[in-house]
Parts: structure tokens; sequence; C-alpha cells
């Protein structure tokens, strides 16, 4: 009888190591046609402009198909690529920390201020997130250019008002459960608001601090319609207010250097999340369990 | 405590409050207003009361474009949350490569709508050229799946990651009690491992039936409405109502579109959160 069982138990445990083993190469060949499209827009920018088109878009860029780099550097220098990585980057980064500092202060005050004015805000903030963009686009353009906030340079302030929605609720989601008593031991050690707020509910804040920089950092980067309406696109063109703005006009679409173009876009997110993907994924279920 | 951080309230909370008004409080308002009138620029403003809501509904590009769009996101909300879950349960069960499996699926994820776009309109066009269908351009009925396929592969990877901490709460106690009862693996999966998800859902439904709603960069750039704006969602409905249409009617029609639109999806939002809440148990 034992050895009946073990003999079962040992089959039972091999047709599990066999299955797993087939679903491991199911799951392969599935990641390999998932990223496919990378590898596709890859190959391309290799390519020569006549080799691209819609019946050869599968050629691998070997042979007369293969252009070496002259893609890169005519799509980088023609279409202005340096300024548009760089006003993307400047706009990402002035917006994400200045919604993370003004959000998470706003956000303390409204857990730790019983009134009326503090519950307001925390309700409109939630409203606004639902509120889809074509609501405000054309008056929000309007206010922009009326107080002149339609640079590069101090867009950060739209974002942060049609950001703090997402930022505030997160912030006042994680703050609720910080214990009001270590604040107070603070207090009455004779820390002001301000030392309070950055000496001890900052550190604490952490986490949540991560995960929201996250979420509005792959908002901000990939968003098109905002910049688009606020920003003058003659002067000033984000990533992918550049992409639209030579993809979109029909005609004489270089197709190769456009394919350089959105490569070198992808690159660097891809590699971004690769170096820090544990904290992308914590931040995509920490703001998944949040709303 | 309480009354010295009031005190400092206009570091804590006025930047804030002032950029929230000047970039939602009063762009809603004065949007809420500029739907009642007729407007080209803002010097010359006519109050038309109801008028433009009645039109909204007379524009047949927005009739369709509601059927188009909730068709849309009724399809893609369902595929993209029965693939999540099939691929999130599947790699919870420990097998090799899971991690970079998981890596692999999220990371459509992080490129933008535009970008995205771009890629599968090239993609999706030399398939279709491989198998001499007519472009993606031409056909209504490949524009929709399109979108589909491309929400699907954007969104996948996002949901599956919300998915696995969901499976990942359930305790093996709970499964392992089913199976010692008899359970099959579908009756788990039914009774016992659904229910346990079941905020993840709520969540993930949320999210993308918003999403779907919402699209407009990934609709603008696969397929920009055509053939003849028979692709072209809510959203993208308004913005070419606004920026694209000539007569001084459209902007204010516009604006009464963005309201309508808005209030569906705090509609849908509302019912949504109400059904799928009601379904959620205590651990």
């Amino acid at each position: 009888m034992m050895d009946k069982s073990a003999a079962v138990g040992k089959s039972m445990g091999e047709k599990k190591k066999i299955a797993n083993t087939i679903m491991t190469v199911v799951f392969s060949i599935l990641s390999v046609l998932w990223i496919y499209p990378i590898i596709m827009i890859l190959f391309n920018s290799l390519k020569v402009e006549s080799a691209i088109s819609t019946n050869r878009i599968f050629e691998l860029p070997i042979g007369d198909a293969f252009n070496g780099i002259k893609n890169f550097v005519y799509g980088i220098s023609e279409m202005d690529f340096l300024s548009s990585f760089w006003y993307s980057l400047f706009i990402t980064v002035s917006s994400v920390v200045l919604i993370i500092l003004c959000c998470s202060m706003c956000a303390w005050y409204i857990c730790r201020v019983n009134s009326k004015a503090a519950k307001a805000i925390y309700y409109l903030c939630v409203f606004s997130m639902v509120v889809p963009f074509q609501m405000v686009m054309f008056t929000l353009s309007k206010t922009a250019d009326t107080l002149k906030l339609n640079t590069p340079y101090n867009i950060c302030i739209i974002y942060l008002g049609f950001g703090a929605g997402l930022a505030v609720f997160m912030f006042t989601g994680f703050m609720k459960s910080i214990p009001l008593e270590i604040e107070e031991a603070a207090m009455i050690d004779g820390c002001s608001p301000l030392q309070i707020f950055f000496k001890v509910v900052m550190p604490i804040t952490k986490p949540t601090t991560i995960s929201t920089a996250i979420l509005e950092t792959m908002w901000v980067w990939n968003d098109y319609l905002l910049p688009t309406l606020v920003l003058d696109i003659k002067n000033y063109r984000t990533i992918p207010m550049n992409i639209q703005y030579f993809r979109g006009s029909f005609g004489s679409v270089q197709m190769g250097p456009m394919m350089a173009c959105i490569l070198i876009t992808v690159l660097p997110i891809i590699i971004l999340y690769l170096i820090c993907q544990k904290y992308i994924i914590e931040g995509v279920v920490a703001g998944a369990v949040k709303g | 405590m309480e009354k010295s951080i009031k005190k400092y309230w206009p570091v804590f909370v006025a930047p804030t409050l002032v950029a929230f008004t000047i970039g939602f409080i009063w762009p809603f308002i004065w949007g809420i207003y500029l739907s009642f009138t007729k407007f080209q620029t803002l010097k010359k403003i006519t109050w038309v009361g109801l008028d433009n809501y009645l039109r909204v509904f007379q524009d047949s590009t927005f009739v369709h474009a509601f059927v188009f769009t909730a068709l849309f996101t009724i399809v893609s909300t369902l595929t993209i949350n029965v693939l999540a879950f099939l691929i999130a349960t599947l790699l919870t069960r420990g097998i090799k490569g899971t991690n970079v499996f998981r890596t692999i699926f999220f990371m459509p994820n992080l490129i933008g709508g535009i970008v995205l776009g771009y890629i599968w309109q090239s993609l999706l066009n030399g398939l279709l050229y491989k198998f001499g269908m007519p472009l993606l351009a031409l056909s209504t009925t490949e524009g929709f799946w399109g979108l589909v396929i491309l929400m699907g592969w954007q969104q996948i990877g996002y949901m599956m990651i919300i998915y696995i901490a969901g499976l990942q709460n359930v305790s093996p106690d709970l499964i392992e009690a089913a199976q010692i009862d008899g359970a099959t693996r579908w009756q788990v999966l039914k009774h016992v491992k659904i229910p346990m998800v079941m905020p993840s859902i709520t969540i993930c439904m949320f999210l993308t039936l918003t999403n779907s709603f919402k699209l407009f960069d990934q609709n603008l750039s696969l397929t920009g409405g055509d053939p003849a704006k028979s692709t072209q969602m809510l959203a993208l409905n308004i913005y070419e109502t606004y920026y694209m249409r000539s007569g001084q009617q459209w902007k204010g029609i516009g604006q009464a579109k963005a309201v309508v639109f808005f209030l569906i999806v705090v509609i849908i939002s509302m019912v949504q959160l109400r059904t799928t809440k009601k379904r959620e148990v205590q651990a």
C-alpha cells in the first residue's frame, strides 16, 4: 500500500512538472509575440525607406534593406528630437516634483485639520479624478494662455492643478493611517508644523511618495492633448506632440526616421522600467488598492 | 496640534488650492457655462440656453461615436479582464520564468498612447496586406478590432499585476480546505478564488471601463477616425467638433458634448462601483 501511494505521488509530481514545463514554453512563445511590436520597430528603424513600406514591413534589416544608423541621425536632427526630449524631461520632472511636494502637504492638512473647507477640498479632488479632460480642455487652455502659463517652464502649475486629484487622494489615504502620537510627541519637543511635516511625516510616507511619483510620471511623460492645447506647437513640442506632428501631417512622412524616433522614445522608458520595475509594479498595486 | 497646523494653511494648502482652481475648478465651471452659449472667440459670447444640447443629439456623428465607444468599451473591458485574470492565475502557480513573463507583459503599459497607435498602425497594416485585406484606414470593422487589440496589448499587463496581487492575498488554507472537501479546480476558482479577489476585479473593471470610454490618444493615432469618422470615439469626436469644424456654433456644441460625455462617465463609474462592490466578501 505504502509503495503504491508513493508511486502515485511521484507520478503526480512528475505530471505537474511536465505541465509546468509546457506552460513555460507556451509563455515564452507568448512573451516573444508580446514584445514583437517593439522588435519590429527596432528592425525597421535600421532599414532603408523603400523597405519599410506596408508590403515589406516584416523583412529583416539585412542586405540591401540595411541602412545603418542613418535614420537615427536624420530623425534626431530633422525632427529636432533633442529639444523635444528636453521639454518632455523638464516638464515631467518639474511637474512631478511640484505635485509630490504640494499635494503631500495639502493632504496632511486635510488629514489633520477637521474643518469643512478641508473636507470640501478633499471631495473636490476625488471628484476631479472622474472628470474627462475633454470637459475642461478648451477653458483650461484659455486660462493657461491668459495667465501666461503656456511655456514648458511653467506648465507644471497646470499639471499640479489637473493632477492634484490623484495625488491628494493617494496621500490622504496613507496619512490617515499614521498614528497621531508620533506627531504629537514631535510637537511637544518643540517642532513647528513644517518641521513635523518634513522630518516626521514625509519619511514615513516614502512608499506612497514613490508610488504617486511613478503614476504621475507615467501620465505626464506620455500626455499628448494637454501640452498640445496649452503650449505653442511652433515653438515647443514634447515627444508625443513631436511624433504626432510629423506622423499626423499627411504627405511626405519619412518612415525610417519616424521608426528611429519612436524607438528612442520607447527605449529610455523600457530601460528605466527594467531598472526600477520593483517600484513601478508596487506603485501600480498601491495605486489600485487605494483607488 | 490642529490649531497650530491650521495657522500654516498658506504654506500647506494654498499652493495646491490655487493651482487646483486654475487647472480644474475654474475651467470646469466656465466649461459648464460655455455649454449654454454660442461663441467663436471669447470676445463675443451669446447665451443660447439648451439649444446646444438639443443639437448634440441631432449630430449623427456624436450618436455614432457613442454607439462605437459603448461597443468598444464592452468588448475591450471583457477581453482585457478575462485575459488578464487568466494570465494572472497561470503566473501564480510558480512556473519557471514567472518573473520574466510578468515583466514583459507589463512593459507595453509604459508606452504612450500616440506612439502605441503608430506602432500598431504599421504592424496591423503589414499583416492586413499579407492577408490581402483592406488597410486600417479603409475598414470600420478592422479599425474597431485594431483598437481592441491595441488596448489589450497596453492594458492586460497592468490589470494582470493587480490580479496577481489579489490572488497572492488569497490564503492557501482556504484553497486547501476546499480541495479536501473535494472541490474541483473549476469550483475552487468559482467559489473561492473569484469571491476572494473581488476587490481587484472591482478596481480593474473600473480602470478598464473608464480608460476605454475616455480613450483619445490611441484613437487619434491608430485610425484618426478613418474611414469617414466611422471609428471616431466620443473623446475624439468632441475634439474634432471643437477644433476642426468651421462655423461659430460648433464650439458651444462641442462643449455641450463634453458635458454630456462627463455625465456619462460619472454614471458609468458609479453604477459599476456599486454593482461590483456589492459582491465583495469579507475574508
